[in-house]
């Protein structure tokens, strides 16, 4: 007798779940605050923890919730609290609890310097139903504390990272990469491979954005701290069979020029909510122009009548359309409206530093060649066709 | 483990689980632990479970239960009390479920 089944399991990342379209708004990103416990050296959003005018102007506890509300009313089916450092709100568990029992899954992005017994028995009791997502800085206090500048934070962040151990809360380690921990990164990896929910190597931060508030103190610090192309690529490739199979992969279906339409990514589709109510099309873009006061509107609004309207700004810099609009290397390049706002001040200038890693990994790929530049290339389709179809296809030394 | 199922008992979703419908699928996403064997699983209902689950309100019995969806759907009243009782082991398996008299 074949018995029906009545209930079924499904891995929401994987299964083809939606009978009809898919929802309007699938995840929800929601910066709870931009202050932090640490003061990394390259962070492109921290303010102090005891910033109070920024604690004044943050969200309320009622203003949150009633936007996962709002998210879970349009079949959003996850969200991911972020900052700063979203332990730092003291409404946090509220808020965590709050967002689980409307049904939705929790991504959390943390130091995890705070967490606490308390709070790892609270993720046991009631799971996040996503690996939470833990930053780390350094394997030695030394090269941890280089980087957040704060004495004891590397004692509180692995006190913390045994707690979720201990407990088997699912979380993956990555780290930023800078002069103090680059040295480490064997030592990372090897410990890294010993998290029972880590299933691939942990990803890295190098090619720092700069301050999305566009208050550039810090900027020349953050300049000095990014890692050059030619070191970014050594990284990259150090799992060289992996990485190029990968970028096959990807340009296979994302390398071709994107003309004057600047947004050709998935903002807009969904968004950041930062931690003053507005949302964002996407965590990194904060141009004024470009974000929807959440205080005055709905998530529903924003997503479709503004959000749109966004996507359909096209470029009009001269420099953007004579290059970035030719480009055939633009699913490999990071520019985009965040990174110039973040840079220049405008959505669609060309970010010299992410063209330079574009055009040194093309090199490497055989997709371009010495001296060449990617927007005159005229080939591009043939060239990306013998990379992808042709085993030994170009590749250069590291 | 054999569950007991009472169909004069009734039963009423747990606590420790939340259901929503989204875009078309009705789905149980679990609150607390313990519930799914993996950190990341949601459940669906098939059309049966979902007609099943929403009169799963702790008054009614399993056996009014079938009584009135055999009013509301084809098939005899043997097979609907059989679907009742399937889904309310499974569900009460996974701790999605509990009893309320």
């Amino acid at each position: 007798m074949i018995i029906e089944p009545y209930i079924e399991k499904q891995d929401i990342n994987k299964a083809t779940l939606w009978k009809d379209a898919k929802p309007l708004l699938s995840r929800l990103d929601i910066e709870l605050t931009e202050r932090c416990n640490n003061n990394c050296i390259h962070c492109s959003i921290n303010l102090p923890a005891d910033d109070l005018a920024a604690k004044e102007r943050e969200l309320s506890t009622e203003e949150i919730k009633n936007i996962l509300k709002q998210a879970v009313s349009l079949d959003c089916m996850a969200v991911r609290f972020t900052g700063g450092e979203p332990l730092l709100r003291e409404d946090f568990e509220e808020l965590y609890i709050f967002a689980r029992k409307l049904g939705l899954k929790v991504l959390l992005f943390t130091n995890a310097t705070l967490i606490t017994q308390r709070l790892a028995e609270l993720f046991s009791h009631i799971p996040p139903l996503e690996k939470i997502e833990v930053t780390v800085y350094g394997m030695k206090k030394s090269s941890y504390e280089a980087i957040t500048r704060v004495n004891g934070s590397f004692e509180a962040a692995w006190e913390g990272i045994n707690l979720l151990l201990k407990k088997r809360i699912p979380f993956v380690v990555k780290e930023a990469l800078l002069p103090s921990n680059k040295e480490e990164i064997e030592a990372f990896e090897e410990w890294a491979a010993t998290i029972p929910w880590m299933d691939s190597p942990p990803s890295y931060s190098m090619f720092f954005d700069l301050r999305g508030r566009r208050d550039g103190a810090k900027n020349q610090l953050i300049r000095s701290l990014r890692l050059s192309s030619a070191e970014g690529l050594r990284i990259l490739t150090r799992r060289k069979d992996k990485y190029i199979k990968e970028m096959k992969q990807f340009c296979s279906k994302f390398m071709r020029p994107a003309a004057d339409r600047l947004f050709s990514c998935g903002a807009g589709y969904g968004g950041c909510v930062d931690a003053y109510g507005n949302f964002q099309p996407c965590m990194m873009l904060r141009h004024p122009d470009t974000v929807y006061n959440l205080r005055e509107g709905s998530l529903k609004d924003a997503l479709t009548n503004f959000f749109p309207k966004i996507r359909e700004i096209k470029a009009t810099n001269p420099d953007y359309l004579q290059r970035c609009a030719k480009c055939f290397l633009k699913g490999l390049c990071e520019q985009c409206p965040a990174k110039s706002w973040m840079e220049h001040g405008t959505l669609d200038t060309p970010v010299e530093y992410f063209c330079e890693i574009a055009h040194t990994q093309a090199k490497f790929l055989g997709l371009v060649k010495d001296g060449e530049r990617a927007w005159e290339v005229e080939d591009w389709r043939k060239r990306i066709s013998e990379f992808v179809d042709k085993p030994e296809a170009g590749v250069t030394s590291v | 483990m054999e569950l007991n199922i009472d169909i004069d008992k009734a039963y009423m979703p747990s606590e420790d689980v939340v259901a929503r419908e989204v875009q078309g699928e009705f789905i149980i996403v679990p609150i607390a632990s313990g519930i799914g064997d993996l950190e990341d699983e949601i459940f669906t209902l098939n059309e049966t479970g979902r007609a099943i689950w929403g009169k799963l309100d702790g008054r009614r019995s399993l056996k009014d239960i079938a009584r009135d969806l055999s009013f509301e759907f084809e098939g005899s009243p043997d097979e609907i009390e059989k679907d009742v009782i399937g889904l309310a082991k499974e569900l009460l398996k996974k701790r999605m479920l509990v009893e309320t008299q």
